[in-house]
């Protein structure tokens, strides 16, 4: 019997539902339902879909008149580089579509990537440039912008050098725009500039390259469908990477095993077959104690680390010596069984591949951390293998572009250093005298020397004059695409603010940095409306390396401006315009409604002739824009494109894609990876570190070499002598000898020496050994060191950190000094909790974006605290209510208290998302009016404490200590 | 003829929230009205998961049942959709309906005088097919279009699904076999009765471990 009264009552004649029923639903039959459903995993299953840039044209009848464009752009929040479609009414942007034919999402989003249609109405988007006058943000035009703002920074410039003025850059920069500040900074003068990387994946990216060559993902979230067995360590893809699980829990239907290990049980542990909770910090610890269990039942692969490792044996040592479970599980807090079940599951299940994010990262140690899971990975021979790999997944959309390309400290783009011959280099790229730019340094020296970090600028104002590497303090600071709470010492971070000349924010939302400035200046601060990524076009990277291109989808909303085109009216205010656009095309995508710009084609093929270092070289436009429009003919597993106009090449063309364009080499889609050819893809570890070591070779031993390679043992990187040697300079082109003459294979304008030597299957960086030790950083094999807030000064004697640095990165760092007081002021026993940072899904970076978009904004609504019930119940503190996070720097912040197991008992946890409160207090008079984000909250990194990497002065944000207090009164 | 209906997988959902908020912007549903949520049990404890929840579309609606104006109709994909015109917004669907599904908004073009407003599987209301009066009551008609729901479509891991009912079960059922165990939280527990003091999804003394009862069979790429 059913419940429905009248079954029948649709289809009474007559009645208003009958008549509704006469003009209902096209039904949908099988075919169309498995068109649309995207549930098959090929993507060449999705052929059928309606075919690109055609989708939303047939429109109902009373829209008939509307003109509808559709534009295939990529999401600007995440390194998954999900594809969207964006359909555009008469120029407003009305739906957008999800791109089943992408193979690295599928059509599937996050909440931000389902969401992203916000940005195309931007309500509380920063919308005119503005300046600070007496507390308040007033309307300015931009010529009054240019000229006011260029003119300080010009006086600062010419009182206190080049130097005296910081420049932090953005990772939501595309690829051009990254590249072209880094060229602009470099014009100023100056190596003070930086970006997201810095506090992401700087000591991923310094740790992983010195082990074996590139610092970047070895494989893709598609590759993690091949594996056996996944280790995420210090990563919550559920809510960092949401769509990356698209790969591993299909990974996971078909047998792998999927390992978590992290302080807390995250929403990715929630997936997970296996579960440990570790202590904050300890990771080196954890991994040598899988590496010792390893060790101890032969489950290393001998001939691999024979052939392809250097140094494995005195890791052994230093393992089997340091790392029995006991120690593992002092340090730790994990007994022996769960180190050996995580250790055997790796060995038995391989390929086997490690994940790892900022949990590992932002430490002070994060350096060390990184190598052991190298390590760990080239023990069990799972580097340069499909299915294994260390698959990092990198932060914001393009962290890994701007990193490759953009505003470094320490390096031009394609990681060319700082040094003479690098800047020799551009200047012949750029079409400028070496001489020219020297001239607009202070100095040489100065020009050699690598800037300050975005970490650490706060000091380059308040530090003491005769400590710091340059010759004046930091007078302004541009920030141009950063949010300030992703920064820790907040509380500094305001004195910094309020000793400054001038601050500059350049970005489509006023930003945190504009509510903290005015609520401690009275003048001095501008804010410049910048366009988004959906607003202009250009070429952005994921985190597998693949690069993709971004089709323009809206004209630059209200008062905006693109960067690059900010960037060429500066450059033209300092008085270098023709220098800087010396080999672009010029163009005004909006006729006289807004300025010039460079055309991003013309800048990225700038950089396809320039990049040569890490193959950014192959990817020509034309390439780029021909694999968006033919998305669904590349494999899911393995991104290759099967026949098509892409054939043989893989998705994005993952760098290095070596040579120029017309090589057509296809892009690598796993680094290192000796079973395919050169030309398909294949490669082998970078001879970067010499040929040997105290008499150990460094080379690759014999038989071991890339598939099809005539050399089938190690050699050295590729210059024109060896060449010649080899006997294969004849078979470069005349005009190529003439280029490549004197110069190696990352010099070589021409790209012959790439060619040649991949013609005869040979990497063009040599053949090498990966480095298990790396001798020149301050612990070649990793150390476990405590943090320098430790929860356990018992093991801090034992473990301590390392001695402070005098000039590092420009500026002195304490390590022992802070332990040590730390210690002596007992510093735990007040602050008993230890206080770690990460994501929510919702939200992304400093969250200033997202948190104004009304969709995301309503699902999370409340900055809060995770504490264990333990912990929540000894200070009388109840579930939902508000208490005071404090932390030794004597900052509190007001959170709601969430009780929850997620955490551990000692363990605390509040999202990096937040900002708009300070220390209690709404700071929505701060913001200017109408720009405010709808969701503001206590930003954690106002309360969070001193500690920065030994190597890459990347900040600790995941170990530190704070108490929480039930709030009073 | 279909007969649409949702799934979603709790072995594959993230709670990341996508569902939610591609129908928020796809209808461009005001704040504070929810078509589709997601539901989490054991929160950050072994055993954590989640459904997206909306209206189920049910074959035998107690919502169709009870309502006193007779507003609901039922399309011919079995979809369960209503008539904003007739409703009274008098809430008697919200005390039959299992899952929380009728909203009733206070303001704005879906809350005219509080009316009762809900998931339609993307398939608009009795107005004529994506006509503008369909899209400010009800939201977009993707049927109409021949589109699947947006939720389901934009899924981060494909864990919703929504469709025909007969394809979404061979989806799920290739799933099941591919894993070797079924859904251990929602729907299978009750049905085959687990034994007393079992905890569906979470191993004593290893948290979160669970292996699965048979070895997957090798191979396959269905995801």
């Amino acid at each position: 019997m059913l419940l429905t009264r009248k079954t029948d009552s649709a289809g009474t004649p007559g009645s208003r539902l009958y008549r509704a029923m006469g003009a209902r639903i096209a039904t949908m039959d099988r075919r169309a339902f498995l068109k649309r459903s995207g549930l098959v995993a090929g993507a060449g299953a999705f052929a059928s879909q309606l075919p690109y840039g055609t989708m939303g044209k047939a429109q109902a009848a009373d829209e008939a008149n509307v003109k509808t464009e559709v534009h295939r752009t990529v999401c600007t929040h995440c390194s998954v580089g999900c594809s969207i479609d964006a359909v555009v009414e008469n120029g407003v942007w009305t739906r957008q579509e999800p791109v089943f034919d992408s193979p690295l999402n599928l059509g599937a989003h996050c909440a931000k990537g389902a969401s992203i249609r916000e940005h195309g109405h931007g309500e509380l988007r920063l919308k005119t440039p503005m300046k600070l006058v007496n507390g308040k943000y007033q309307k300015i035009t931009w010529d009054q912008a240019i000229n006011e703002l260029g003119d300080k920074l010009i006086a600062i410039r010419k009182e206190s050098g080049p130097d005296a003025v910081f420049w932090v850059g953005s990772s939501k920069h595309s690829n051009e725009q990254a590249y072209l500040l880094r060229k602009f900074v470099s014009y100023f003068g100056s190596n003070n500039c930086d970006h997201q990387a810095r506090i992401c994946h700087s000591t991923t990216v310094a740790g992983v390259a010195n082990t074996w060559g590139y610092g970047a993902m070895t494989n893709s979230y598609n590759d993690m469908q091949n594996t056996k067995c996944a280790l995420y360590i210090g990563s919550n893809a559920a809510e960092a990477h949401p769509v990356s699980l698209l790969h591993m829990l299909h990974a996971k239907e078909t047998g792998a095993k999927m390992v978590v290990v992290d302080p807390r049980f995250t929403r990715t542990a929630a997936k997970a077959d296996y579960y440990v909770r570790i202590r904050s910090g300890t990771d080196v610890a954890f991994i040598f104690g899988m590496l010792y269990h390893i060790f101890k039942n032969n489950w290393q692969d001998d001939k691999y680390i024979h052939d392809r490792v250097y140094g494995m044996d005195k890791v052994k040592e230093d393992v089997m010596a340091k790392w029995s479970p006991d120690k593992v599980q002092e340090v730790t807090g994990i007994p022996e069984a769960e180190v050996y079940r995580v250790a055997e599951m790796m060995a038995k299940n391989r390929p086997s591949t490690i994940v790892w994010c900022m949990g590992q990262t932002q430490h002070s140690t994060g350096n060390a951390f990184v190598r052991a899971s190298c390590i760990l990975q080239l023990a069990l021979g799972n580097v340069g293998v499909s299915g294994g790999g260390t698959n990092i997944f990198r932060g914001h959309d393009n962290v890994q572009g701007a990193t490759d390309v953009g505003p470094n400290p320490d390096s031009l783009p394609g990681y060319y250093g700082v040094a003479q011959g690098s800047w020799k280099h551009f200047a012949a790229v750029w079409g400028v005298d070496y001489d020219w730019i020297l001239k607009q340094f202070a100095s040489q020296a100065m020009m050699e020397k690598p800037g300050m970090t975005v970490s650490r600028w706060i000091d380059g104002v308040l530090e003491k004059n005769e400590l710091i590497d340059q010759d004046s303090n930091l007078r302004a600071i541009v920030y141009w695409g950063h949010a300030p709470n992703s920064q820790t010492r907040g509380k500094e971070m305001v004195e910094a603010m309020k000793k400054l000349d001038v601050i500059a924010i350049i970005d489509p939302y006023p930003s945190a940095t504009a509510a903290m400035a005015a609520m401690v200046r009275k003048d001095n601060v501008y804010l410049l409306p910048a366009a988004t990524q959906l607003e202009t076009s250009g070429s952005v990277t994921a985190s597998n390396r693949s690069v993709q291109w971004r089709e323009r989808v809206i004209r630059p909303l209200f008062d905006s401006q693109t960067d690059h085109a900010i960037m060429y009216a500066f450059a033209k205010k300092f008085g270098w315009g023709p220098e800087f656009i010396k080999n672009y095309e010029m163009w005004k995508p909006d006729g006289d409604a807004k300025w010039e710009e460079p055309t991003p084609e013309s800048v990225l093929r700038e950089i396809n002739r320039s990049t040569w270092t890490i193959g950014y070289t192959g990817q020509s436009p034309e390439r780029l824009k021909l694999h968006m429009k033919n998305q669904h003919t590349f494999d899911v597993k393995s991104l290759r494109a099967q026949g098509g106009p892409c054939d043989g090449d893989y998705y994005g063309l993952p760098w290095p894609c070596y040579g120029t364009p017309e090589i057509k080499h296809p892009g690598s889609p796993n680094l290192y990876d000796q079973s395919k050819n050169m030309m398909h893809g294949g490669g082998c570890f970078r001879a970067n570190f010499g040929v040997e070591r105290d008499g150990v070779n460094l080379l690759a031993e014999d038989g071991s070499y890339p598939k099809d390679c005539e050399i089938t043992t190690g050699y050295p990187e590729f210059d024109h002598v060896l060449m010649k040697k080899l006997g294969w300079w004849d078979e470069l082109t005349d005009a190529e000898k003439k280029a490549a003459e004197g110069k190696n294979w990352k010099t070589d304008l021409s790209g012959g020496i790439q060619r040649v030597t991949m013609k005869h299957g040979a990497h063009p960086w040599g053949n090498a050994k990966a480095r298990a030790v790396v001798w020149n950083f301050p612990d070649g094999i990793p150390q476990h060191r405590e943090p320098l807030y430790s929860p356990r000064p018992d093991l801090v004697a034992k473990y301590p950190t390392h001695d402070d640095k005098k000039a590092f990165w420009r500026l002195p760092t304490l390590y022992k000094t802070v332990q040590d007081t730390n210690v002596k002021d007992k510093v735990s026993e007040k602050y008993p909790l230890i206080l770690t940072s990460g994501r929510l899904v919702e939200y992304e970076g400093g969250g200033d974006e997202t948190r104004s978009n009304r969709w995301l904004a309503e699902l999370q609504q409340e900055n809060f605290v995770e504490i264990n019930p333990v912990d929540a119940n000894d200070r009388g503190v109840r579930n939902g209510e508000y208490v005071w996070v404090k932390t030794p720097t004597g900052a509190q912040i007001k959170v709601k208290a969430m009780v929850t197991d997620r955490v551990g008992k000692g363990t605390t946890f509040i999202p990096f998302h937040f900002a708009g409160w300070w220390m209690g207090r709404d700071m929505l008079e701060f913001y200017p009016e109408g720009s405010a984000p709808i969701v503001r909250g206590e930003a954690v990194n106002t309360a969070t404490t001193y500690g920065y990497d030994s190597v890459t002065m990347m900040q600790e944000t995941k170990t530190t200590l704070c108490q929480v207090e039930k709030l009073t009164a | 003829m279909a007969r649409m209906k949702f799934l979603c997988d709790a072995e594959r959902c993230i709670e990341c929230n996508s569902c939610v908020t591609a129908c928020k912007q796809e209808h461009e549903i005001p704040w504070g009205v929810n078509r589709r949520r997601v539901v989490t049990i054991n929160d950050g404890v072994p055993g954590e998961r989640s459904i997206s929840v909306a209206c189920m579309h049910c074959s035998d609606a107690p919502c169709m049942a009870v309502c006193p104006v007779d507003c609901f109709y039922k399309s011919e994909d079995g979809v369960v959709l209503h008539d904003k015109d007739l409703c009274i917004g008098c809430g008697y669907c919200f005390y039959a309906c299992p899952f929380g599904a009728p909203q009733f908004p206070q303001t704005g073009a879906f809350g005219v005088r509080g009316k009762m407003d809900k998931c339609t599987f993307c398939a608009g209301g009795p107005e004529p097919d994506r006509s503008a009066a369909e899209f400010q009551k009800y939201g977009r008609n993707r049927l109409a279009e021949g589109k699947l729901p947006a939720c389901a479509e934009m899924c981060s891991t494909k864990a919703l699904l929504g469709g025909d009912g007969d394809m979404i079960a061979n989806i799920y059922r290739d799933r099941v076999t591919h894993r070797g165990k079924g859904g251990e939280v929602w729907g299978w527990a009750t049905a085959y009765k687990l034994p007393a003091g079992g905890t569906p999804g979470a191993q004593p003394g290893a948290p979160g471990a669970a292996p699965p009862a048979a070895p997957p069979p090798a191979g396959g790429t269905k995801s």
